[in-house]
This record gives structure tokens, C-alpha cells and sequence, in this order.
């Protein structure tokens, strides 16, 4: 029998009767695909769901563990403590601080810039005793590592309570709504896993790119210290006397550029024509990266204490607010600076000249804030 | 001090012994399908047609699922971007481009110039990242 003759027998014979003698057990599959997906259809999308998460949960697993080993071998390396540090950065790790009370809104900034406060001395002192050998541009790398390495620990235990509740209650809408943000969630984990490498070596972030424009400006002119962990430098500035602030690099370093700035218009009796703000703002999806805006306001994230108290200073004297943004999504704010992030920074400064030129009278004076952490970057 | 960046690749993921188990199972069987396969098509061809059909799913559907395991395996990991550091003379303009090493930081004072012995300075460093994955477009 040859080839063409044999499959065309067969052939044949799949159409005329396919399953021959047993076709019933096709049918009497379907009937029981169709009755099980009539019942349990919603049961068995839960469960593709919670594979889905399960399938999240590893991979964050693994990124929160490599956190704690890069941070445990990094504060080894560099800070050659004399006994293990494992037990204190996992006791770093669980650290939590709690907001204050706003029934009374009335004060609040206060304390909540008293708690953050009481929170930075308290986490110095803990990389102090995990690395005591340690330089404070080092000391302060290392706290901002240890920083990601907690929210790295803290995404992880959030996520593994929502899935193992949504296990344990079998409710359909935890683990949707779970398996919806996930996408976003891992984005901003992976965000704070390269963070982390880059606090780790030293590298600068793309956030650091507003305290770039300020160090790129005041190059070479004398520099003074200010509170809290910022310099100021007097920078001639197309004919006007530009008040440069960045906080003190290159360790990873925000500072206090609300303190910083209120001290300068206080030393100047409120005589400043215009205060500038330079920060990295995140985009939206379909912005190009490294795009710079201008607008008006106090260009400063983080809790708001800061920007509280540019907003007081500058309603007090009556002070233009202006601001320049670099625009980038929030894994590359925390990533290692990107090279259009890097090449932005002297748009911005071509911005903030125009601005200036613009907006003041030759002989006035300006604040420039560059803002944002100044991690590698020096001054 | 000098220590470049490295990739860090952790050897303890490993595939699922279970997984493994089953994906051996799924491909045995598909073999025997196979072989069954070849022993009936003389005496029955439609049976011979149909376990050639399983044996090749079969066969098909572990070689997918093992390396879909292996592929997630490699997502496991922290990519280590390359970092460039630029460091340039003030004075005669000589510039060079490195890998970032540790201690480095934007306008820190480097070693001298070979061409003027002058101190030299870092003034960038930052990340080049090639588009790997194609953004979508919107009007």
C-alpha cells in the first residue's frame, strides 16, 4: 500500500466517522465540559487568577530577597561591622512610622515634619551602628538603600496578605482587584529593585536631576552649608544675583530645601524678586522622556512639609513662585539616571536663564531651588 | 575602591522538582503515544492517526511549558544597566568615556590628563538605554 493511498483511506474514514464506536464519549464530554463551566466557571477563573498572582508574588519574592542581599553584602563591604548586621537590617526592614493625627488639622506640618525628623535620626543612628566604618557619603547611600530594601519588603508583604486572603475567602473580587493593579505594582517594584543598585554604588537616580541643574549652575562659585543638609552658593546670573539651593551631595541626600530656601529670603529681608524650582515630575504615558514644562507653584514632593513652608515664606514677602519640570515615569526616577534624563538638565538651565531674564529687572535677586536627591551628583 | 558594576544573576532559582515530574511524565507518555502509534498503523490506521496526534501534542505542549518555566526563570532576574561615566579636562578638552565605578560622582576631580597633566572631571554620568520594547502609539 502506498502513502497517498493509505492517508487517503484515512482520511475517509475521519470523515465519515470520525471517533467511530466511542464518538458517545466525545458527546458525553462536551455535556460535562458544558455543566462543570455552567457551575464553575467563575471558580476556575479565580483560580487562573490566583496562579496569575501566585506567579507575581515569586517574582517579588525574589526581588525583595535580593534587596536584603544586596544590602546586607553592601553595608559588609563598606561599613565592616564586627558583628553580622543580618539580624539588624532585618529588624530595619520592619520598621514602620506613624502619621499624626489630623482631626485638628492645625499644626499638623509640625508634627509631621517632628515625626519625619525623630524617623531620619533614628535611621542614621541604625546605619551608624550597622556600618561604623562608613563615611557620611556612604552612611547616607546606604540609608537610601536600606529605604528601597523596606519598600521592597513592604510591596511584598502587602500583596502576599491580599492573595492569601483572597485564598482564603475564595472571594473572586480581592483577588480581581489584585490581579488588576498588579502590572503596576511590579513595575514599581522593579523601579525600587534598580534603585537599590544605584544607592548601592552610588549612582545618580533620574529624581536627582533637579539638584543636577542647581550643581551645573553654581560650578565653580563658593558654596556655603544650610539648613538642613543643603548648600547655597551666589551665582551671577544674566545681569541679576541668583541664589543657587541644592541639597549637599554626593551622598544620597534630599535635604531640607524648604529650610534652605526660607533662611535665604529671611537673610534677604524678603527682597527676592522671583523663586525658581527645578524638580523631576513624573510623566504621563505618551510625554517624551526628558521633556521639560514650565509652570508656577512650589515644584516639591515628598510628605509637604517643605512645600508648606516655601508657600509661607513666599506669601509672607509676596514672592513669585516659578517652576521647571523634567518630565520621566517613576522607574526611571529612581533608576539610574538615563542619558536623555542627563541632557534635559541643560534645557532646563536654558529655561530657568529665559525665565529669569524674562520675569526680573537686571540687579534683582532670585532663589533657584534645584530639587530632588543628590545622589553621585557633588556641587 | 575601584569596583565596577556587576550582574547579578542568583543561582539558587531552580525549576520546581514537581514541575519537572510532571513535564518527564507528559513526555513519556507522548513517546509511548508515538511508538503505540507506530505498532497499530498496520492493524487499526484510525487509532494509529489519532494516538499520532496525542504523541505530538503531547510531545508539543511539555516542550512549551518547559520553556515558558525556563523563560520565567530568567525574568527572575535584577538587570545591572551599563553606566557610563564622561570625564573631561577643563583645561585642554581632552574627554573620555568609562564604566562607572564606585566613588564616582558628577564634577568629582579625577585622575590627571594625559595630554596636560591637569586634574580632570567628571561631568556626566548617566545610563544609554536601547528601546527594547516598542511603546504604543496613540493619535
Amino acid at each position: 500500500m502506498n502513502l497517498s493511498s493509505t492517508i487517503a483511506a484515512l482520511n475517509s474514514q475521519i470523515l465519515q466517522d470520525p471517533f467511530g464506536e466511542y464518538s458517545w464519549i466525545l458527546n458525553l464530554l462536551f455535556y460535562v465540559v458544558f455543566i462543570v463551566f455552567i457551575f464553575y466557571g467563575q471558580r476556575i477563573q479565580m483560580y487562573v487568577m490566583i496562579r496569575e498572582v501566585e506567579g507575581s508574588l515569586y517574582k517579588l519574592k525574589y526581588i525583595k530577597d535580593e534587596g536584603r542581599r544586596i544590602a546586607i553584602e553592601t553595608i559588609k563591604e563598606l561599613g565592616k561591622p564586627q558583628a553580622d548586621p543580618t539580624d539588624r537590617v532585618d529588624r530595619f526592614l520592619e520598621y514602620f512610622t506613624i502619621s499624626p493625627q489630623n482631626l485638628d488639622p492645625a499644626g499638623v506640618v509640625w508634627k509631621l515634619e517632628h515625626i519625619l525628623d525623630v524617623r531620619d535620626v533614628r535611621f542614621k543612628d541604625e546605619v551608624k551602628l550597622m556600618a561604623p566604618v562608613a563615611d557620611e557619603t556612604q552612611a547616607n547611600n546606604l540609608e537610601n538603600m536600606l529605604e528601597a530594601a523596606m519598600a521592597l519588603n513592604y510591596i511584598y508583604k502587602v500583596i502576599r496578605h491580599y492573595y492569601l486572603l483572597g485564598k482564603k475567602t475564595l472571594s473572586l473580587y480581592i483577588i480581581m482587584q489584585l490581579q488588576m493593579i498588579l502590572p503596576l505594582v511590579m513595575r514599581e517594584a522593579e523601579a525600587y529593585a534598580s534603585a537599590l543598585k544605584a544607592f548601592a554604588y552610588g549612582q545618580p537616580i533620574g529624581d536627582g536631576v533637579g539638584a543636577l541643574v542647581a550643581a551645573k549652575l553654581m560650578r565653580g562659585y563658593e558654596k556655603r552649608k544650610v539648613p538642613k543638609d543643603c548648600v547655597v552658593a551666589t551665582v551671577p546670573l544674566e545681569g541679576r544675583t541668583a541664589f543657587v539651593i541644592k541639597a549637599e551631595g554626593p551622598g544620597g541626600n534630599v535635604g531640607k530645601p524648604g529650610d534652605a530656601a526660607k533662611l535665604v529670603i529671611e537673610e534677604n529681608e524678603g527682597k527676592i524678586a522671583m523663586l525658581v524650582m527645578i524638580d523631576a515630575a513624573l510623566k504621563l504615558e505618551g510625554e517624551a522622556l526628558g521633556e521639560v514644562a514650565e509652570g508656577v507653584g512650589a515644584a516639591i514632593g515628598g510628605p509637604g512639609v517643605d512645600q508648606f513652608k516655601i508657600e509661607e515664606a513666599i506669601l509672607k514677602y509676596h514672592i513669585a513662585v516659578n517652576a521647571a519640570i523634567i518630565k520621566e515615569d517613576i522607574g526611571d526616577a529612581v533608576s539610574p539616571m538615563r542619558k536623555e534624563i542627563f541632557d534635559a538638565s541643560e534645557k532646563a538651565i536654558e529655561r530657568v536663564k529665559q525665565l529669569v531674564l524674562e520675569k526680573t529687572k537686571e540687579g534683582d535677586k532670585v532663589i533657584i531651588v534645584g530639587v530632588g536627591n543628590t545622589i553621585g551628583i557633588g556641587q | 575602591m575601584s569596583k565596577t558594576t556587576k550582574s547579578s544573576t542568583s543561582s539558587t532559582v531552580k525549576i520546581s522538582s514537581l514541575v519537572l515530574l510532571i513535564i518527564l511524565v507528559a513526555l513519556v507518555l507522548s513517546l509511548m503515544a508515538l511508538i503505540a502509534a507506530v505498532l497499530v498503523f498496520e492493524s487499526d490506521m484510525l487509532a494509529a492517526g489519532y494516538l499520532l496526534l496525542l504523541g505530538a501534542m503531547g510531545m508539543a505542549f511539555s516542550t512549551y511549558v518547559m520553556f515558558q518555566t525556563r523563560r520565567r526563570i530568567s525574568l527572575l532576574k535584577i538587570e545591572s544597566p551599563q553606566i557610563t561615566t564622561t570625564v573631561e579636562c577643563k583645561k585642554c578638552g581632552f574627554k573620555s568615556v568609562r564604566e562607572f565605578q564606585r566613588g564616582d560622582y558628577v564634577f568629582k576631580e579625577v585622575e590627571p590628563c594625559q595630554k596636560c597633566n591637569e586634574k580632570m572631571l567628571i561631568t556626566a554620568i548617566y545610563r544609554d538605554v536601547k528601546e527594547k520594547i516598542k511603546e504604543p502609539v496613540a493619535p
